[in-house]
């Protein structure tokens, strides 16, 4: 059977070097293994060339000018610095910069404390914890769209069921409990919720970084008659490490572009409050139609999360080289 | 024989088939139209009306409806980008000013003439608001397709209620009726702000207040408007300072905040035409501000329409305006198919058609149906509609009117729904940003 069927592949292949007109075979032949790994990933390049890397140019180009998109026939005038001067003196623009960073640095601490802490009870392996993992995933397999609109019902303070839970524990009325049109509340509900969807995340991967401790460390603490609390510090926590810093890397560079979410629950509102900086930036490029301007935001914040992701990473494999 | 045909043969059907790509689509090109407008309730109403023009002309009517929150970046990026989806359009008020200089909308002064279509036939305001680029000129982009103003809907049943009238007369002195002043407005909403009606904890007003598209700034206006604010001096375009920022304007716009703070629904803080309706049809609140477009649905409405809803326009102040809404349509200018969209504005500009489409649920703006002696009690929301039309205003119709509004949006929402700084602050900022947008325009 298996001889049979080689002599079928090697007559398909015969015909197909017959087939195959000479100049081309010729040349095909004389490619280098280089030039052909390069024919390969050709295509790939190409698409990124265009998708990613020309438009990044293109909005490198756009920042230095004045160009409208609701406006295709006007004069497009060069204007050096003066949307990136016009940005970092904005104080607008620094005021979504805080409300971004108060945002990141809220949800990655819950997340992080949060995450790791069902990571490690999940990995105590108890009774019933394939169901329990199943179950705290749930939330991240769901769209931020859906997410956005079920969290906004149920904040609403005259049929929301968090206003009728916080109401029932703390005995306040349920329209005093305005989670959205809050100034003070607002920034806290969007948090909560980015917690409630993207701490399960955190937790896979730091329950991926437990179980890759060895237990024959363990065995040899408990021989050197270590105590739980000090096993946890001296080896938990270290050989962990690594992948809680990389969870947090995902969750900062997801939570600083963070839009869905915001657009969803609050957007932008109540005033400015909960404007971050992707919020701000849509609003100028899609509303405002400052194409340039917003370019030029767009690269300031690629700039910032760029240079910060490398800064972390940088420390991250410090960690891990340890 | 069949090895020389075949080759002929495939030929032949290639060719067809070829033939038939092209074929095809450029008849249906010929015999169907796309109207792009907002999904809402008179978008139903005028497909319904648009079986007529299909009736006469055979040409199939294609519609293209996008919700509120969208329609503005979703149009407008059509437009932006030269784009064919649309051969008609129903554009915003404030859009005629950068679609006409950008060569988005076709000119129509030549086929009005051609056709016989006068301008004067319309409501004028409507005519100015709608169709006129610059303003106050005879070059027109649109035809009026869709009056529309803020207006208010008020719970009749709550305002009869005689136990409801005693105490209101002996706490305020005067009869509880449709508001004529704001003053009298903000008493009758703080009156009826969380009183029990029928079991129900109901509340005493819903307004604008969303902060994404253009929600708070259609609503303040209308109040703004009323105590003086001006968008520039009158004899000096673009000069704002001292008009935008009066002291009179810090007022209205103090007074819009102190309407939210005490007489909305809790989590009122990003209501627009949507929410408002809602608000009103939940029985949550007595009072609502909304454009008239939503009225006939209202009064249609099992539970809170017919004999339980009154309307009423804008209250006045110290002046008396409303915020101007609604539509004109236009042809697009990357359309394929201008002469038939032309044919579709000239149909709809006929008086018979006219008058159906406000039977329909549509707000036609041709005098020969609104100053008609039965259109007052055509319908129950006639009078206030007629009336708020007599007093509309509306907001910059600029090429850079986006810039323009999100500077609004921001300002306004910043202090009457985050409370943050002064109404006076707003304003001083308002005139700042309008004012750098004027300069990158070119215009000071």
């Amino acid at each position: 059977m298996t001889a049979s069927h080689d002599t079928f592949s090697d007559k398909m292949a015969d015909a197909a070097i017959r087939a195959t007109p000479e100049p081309l075979a010729a040349r095909v032949r004389g490619l280098s293994d280089r030039a052909i790994a390069w024919l390969f990933i050709a295509p790939t390049i190409v698409l990124l060339l265009a998708i990613n890397i020309f438009p990044l140019f293109w909005a490198i180009y756009l920042s230095f000018t004045n160009f409208r998109a609701n406006r295709p026939n006007a004069v497009v005038q060069n204007v050096g610095l003066g949307n990136y001067s016009r940005i970092l003196n904005d104080p607008d623009i620094w005021a979504s910069m805080q409300t971004t960073a108060h945002f990141v640095f809220w949800t990655i601490v819950l997340q992080t404390l949060i995450g790791f802490t069902l990571a490690y009870l999940i990995d105590r392996k108890f009774r019933g914890h394939a169901f329990w993992t199943t179950l705290i995933l749930i939330p991240m397999m769901l769209s931020p769209a859906v997410v956005g609109n079920f969290w906004r019902f149920l904040y609403e303070p005259q049929i929301g069921l968090f206003a009728y839970a916080v109401s029932f524990v703390s005995g306040i009325p349920t329209s005093d409990i305005q989670m959205l049109g809050n100034v003070h509340l607002a920034p806290w509900a969007i948090i909560i919720v980015d917690t409630w969807m993207w701490t399960p995340y955190v937790m896979l991967i730091c329950l991926a970084g437990l179980r890759s401790i060895p237990d024959y460390i363990y065995e040899a603490a408990e021989v050197d008659r270590a105590s739980p609390w000090r096993q946890f510090w001296s080896i938990t926590v270290p050989m962990a490490l690594p992948f809680i810093m990389l969870a947090v890397l995902f969750r900062g560079i997801e939570n600083f572009k963070m839009f869905d979410m915001v657009n969803l629950l609050t957007g932008g509102g109540p005033g400015s409050t909960t404007e971050v900086a992707s919020i701000a930036l849509k609003r100028d490029a899609f509303e405002a139609w400052a194409t340039g301007r917003s370019s030029a935001f767009a690269i300031v914040l690629f700039v910032a999360v760029f240079g910060l992701a490398n800064i972390y990473v940088k420390a991250l494999n410090k960690v891990k080289q340890r | 024989m069949l090895k020389t045909l075949r080759p002929l043969l495939g030929a032949a059907v290639a060719f067809g088939a070829f033939a038939g790509t092209l074929a095809v689509p450029q008849a249906a090109k010929a015999e169907q139209l796309t109207l792009c407008w907002a999904a809402w309730d008179p978008a139903n109403a005028l497909v319904e009306l648009s079986k007529d023009f299909t009736a006469k002309t055979k040409i199939d009517m294609k519609f293209e409806f996008v919700p509120w929150t969208s329609y503005a970046d979703r149009f407008l990026n059509e437009l932006n980008s030269h784009g064919k989806l649309c051969d008609l359009i129903i554009g915003d008020s404030q859009w005629v000013g950068g679609s006409a200089e950008n060569g988005h909308y076709v000119k129509l002064n030549d086929f009005f003439a051609k056709e016989g279509i006068k301008m004067d036939d319309f409501v004028p305001a409507t005519v100015v608001g709608y169709s006129e680029w610059p303003k106050n000129t005879p070059n027109y982009w649109a035809l009026p397709a869709m009056g529309d103003v803020v207006g208010w809907t008020y719970r009749k049943d709550w305002f009869e209620k005689p136990e409801l009238q005693k105490e209101f007369k002996a706490k305020y002195g005067w009869d509880l009726a449709a508001p004529k002043t704001y003053t009298q407005l903000k008493q009758i909403a703080e009156f009826f702000q969380k009183r029990q009606i029928d079991g129900k904890t109901v509340y005493g007003a819903s307004i604008y207040t969303e902060r994404g598209s253009e929600g708070i700034t259609m609503g303040v206006t209308n109040v703004l408007y009323d105590w003086g604010f001006m968008y520039d001096n009158p004899k000096k375009p673009y000069e704002m300072q001292g008009y935008v920022n009066s002291p009179d304007a810090v007022k209205g716009l103090e007074f819009y905040k102190a309407l939210y703070d005490c007489c909305t629904p809790p989590g009122a803080s990003n209501v627009y035409m949507v929410e408002s309706a809602d608000a009103f049809k939940s029985g949550q609140v007595a009072m609502q501000m909304n454009f008239a477009f939503t009225w006939p649905g209202l009064y249609k409405d099992e539970k809170v329409g017919g004999n339980r809803i009154g309307f009423f326009p804008n209250p006045a102040e110290k002046y008396h305006f409303a915020q101007l809404g609604g539509q004109g349509i236009s042809v697009v200018s990357y359309s394929d198919k201008k002469d038939a969209a032309l044919q579709y504005i000239k149909w709809f500009a006929q008086p018979d058609v006219q008058q159906k489409w406000w039977q329909l649920g549509g707000f036609s703006c041709l005098k020969a149906v609104v100053d008609a002696p039965s259109f007052k009690t055509s319908q129950p929301y006639a009078p206030a509609f007629l009336e708020s039309m007599a007093i509309v205003k509306d907001f910059w119709a600029e090429p850079s009117y986006a810039e323009l509004l999100q500077a609004m949006q921001k300002r306004v929402h910043d202090y009457v729904i985050a409370g943050k700084g002064t109404a006076k602050e707003a304003l001083d900022g308002l005139v700042k940003d309008w004012t750098e947008v004027f300069k990158d325009d070119g215009k000071i």
